[in-house]
């Protein structure tokens, strides 16, 4: 277990007049090198989740463990965590400040003390991962770049800091497809070649089935579903629906027709599932 | 009618490279249209979006809404009252500290008087299907229903064109419905023209019309099904094929009897049906 929250909960203002508990005994593990999705609608508590995984915010009651350290009992150890866990918040462009690309991705890990070649060899290895040119690139402003190049700098300068788990909420919102696409098949790169642990949020069913090795489910603050794609979405149409989250389209057509009669599995995630079962059945039939 | 005339906007960063960011535009949107825009990133859309109601003016050409000139500083406000515009993060354009001040905030910047007002925000909380909530505290609500709070805020100052920025993008896939559904009916029933701009194929698939912007030009306009009979070009544009229509041309190229050209589940729906 890498990262490990024990019965938590998160009140924001505890003892005011507008005390909201947004986490109610959550027991949530993370092994190192999975690929967990969080799903849920806008105002379940994913972003406080996630703000918990790595110490920014210190839970009502419970304990995170990482890397079996209790992170706020050991507050010494803090800073080292931090560095382990990697967080891209929803439109981390806007997080973007300094004058050229070089010195936006240097700025976490020399923070952190890296000097030198040292230095420049994490820049560079994190410009690779999401595939932008060094020498093409380090010079420029983060601020003239298009919309998915913007992402790709700020999801690097996480990735400098050498996180062993990068947590990325949203990371596809308002890019458009082909540039989606590409950041989709980076992160899938950062899990299967860099051995990186994903936590991956999003509204996107599509994305994060095509992905998550395993996805959570949140609804008010809880933990509804914990399971594989194949199981979330095969299963829980109805609940899915309740708690104002869908299953992917394609998901969605096999289940309809499963409905009505025909011979199909429902456990179909993606185009070409959905494509070899339907062309199976019809050779069936002939 | 919205009518662009060779169109052109250029971005002055104070340096050299001036952005050119709509490129010669010409195009008519009719009143009751339904329209969705896609494009790249960075290829005009929210640049386009906000030159329908004067945010934005041309540094070259016109664009005239219902006899107005967005250049015409003395009828800005007239032009605003009858272009709504609706943004990504509902958040940054919710005010007031309930859900009824909300969407009298237009209203009373223009002097409206109490009882008119009271009417048109009962009018406007009924037509985006929010009356039974009003008492709720905006913050509270979910994306959809502030994004349909926003909506609201726009149909109370008798609005007749709406342009919806990716009004979608930060909402779970309930709110994006609720927001499509909303969108439809006020464009069905109540005559609104609606200009939506999306990254999702699958939404656009739903418009009766779409616009394909590159780089600050038009690519293509038409119905969905031509829209997405150009695959190859929609790749090259950074765009794709919604997710059914995919499906379909695949199951086609094998030899199975398909139309390569659904663009929605129902229509998938109905073909497989028969075919398996």
């Amino acid at each position: 277990m890498f990262i490990d929250l024990k019965n938590v909960s998160f009140t924001y203002n505890l003892n005011m007049p507008f005390e909201t508990e947004v986490l109610k005994s959550l027991n949530i593990s993370i092994n190192k090198g999975e690929f967990v999705g969080i799903i849920g609608h806008t105002g379940c508590g994913k972003t406080t989740l996630l703000q918990l995984l790595n110490g920014l915010l210190e839970p009502t009651v419970g304990n995170v463990f990482v890397d079996g350290i209790d992170i706020h009992k050991e507050k010494n150890k803090l800073r080292e965590i931090r560095k382990k866990i990697g967080l891209s918040f929803q439109y981390p462009e806007n997080q973007l400040f300094e004058e050229t690309i070089f010195k936006e991705i240097a700025f976490g890990p020399k923070n952190l003390g890296l000097k030198g070649n040292n230095l420049i060899e994490n820049v560079k290895k994190a410009m690779k991962m999401v595939d932008l040119d060094y020498s093409n690139y380090k010079e420029r402003s983060p601020f003239n770049l298009s919309g998915g190049e913007m992402r790709r700098v700020a999801i690097a300068s996480i990735l400098a800091i050498d996180p062993e788990v990068i947590i990325l909420d949203e990371p596809t919102a308002s890019l458009d497809p082909q540039t989606r696409n590409k950041l989709l098949n980076l992160i899938k790169d950062l899990f299967r070649c860099y051995n990186k642990t994903i936590v991956l949020v999003s509204h996107n069913m599509e994305v994060i089935a095509e992905l998550a090795q395993r996805i959570i489910v949140m609804e008010k603050g809880r933990i509804v579903l914990n399971d594989t794609p194949k199981n979330i979405f095969r299963n829980n149409v109805e609940l899915l629906e309740e708690v104002g989250l869908a299953i992917p389209q394609i998901t969605s057509i096999v289940h309809k027709l499963r409905k009505m009669g025909k011979p199909i599995r429902t456990d179909i995630l993606n185009i070409e599932e959905a494509k070899n079962e339907i062309l199976k059945i019809a050779r069936n039939n002939r | 009618m919205i009518r662009f005339s060779n169109v052109t906007h250029i971005y002055h960063n104070n340096r050299e490279d001036n952005t050119i960011s709509l490129s010669d535009i010409s195009i008519d949107i009719n009143a009751g249209d339904f329209v969705a825009v896609i494009g790249a990133n960075g290829s005009g859309k929210s640049t386009f979006a906000k030159h329908i109601n004067g945010l934005l003016l041309p540094s070259n050409g016109s664009v005239v809404v219902d006899g107005y000139d967005t250049k015409d500083k003395n009828k800005i406000w007239e032009l605003r009252k009858k272009v709504g515009m609706v943004f990504q993060n509902p958040d940054n354009q919710l005010v007031a500290t309930t859900i009824e001040d909300d969407i009298a905030f237009g209203m009373e910047n223009i002097g409206i008087e109490e009882y008119e007002m009271r009417k048109r925000v009962e009018w406007a909380l009924n037509l985006v299907d929010m009356a039974d909530l009003r008492n709720k505290e905006p913050h509270l609500l979910s994306g959809g229903q502030k994004q349909k709070v926003v909506i609201a805020g726009a149909l109370a100052m008798h609005t007749s064109y709406l342009v919806l920025d990716e009004p979608t993008s930060m909402l779970d896939p309930k709110g994006r419905k609720e927001i499509f559904d909303t969108i439809k009916r006020l464009n069905k029933e109540e005559d609104i023209t609606i200009i939506y701009i999306t990254h999702f194929m699958s939404e656009a698939a739903e418009f009766d019309k779409i616009i394909v912007l590159d780089k600050g030009k038009i690519a293509l306009t038409g119905t969905p099904k031509n829209i997405f009979l150009h695959h190859n070009k929609l790749q090259k544009l950074n765009l794709e094929l919604p997710q059914v229509t995919l499906l379909a041309r695949q199951l086609s190229e094998n030899g199975l009897k398909i139309s390569p050209n659904i663009l929605n589940e129902k229509e998938m729906i109905k073909e497989l049906c028969s075919l398996i």
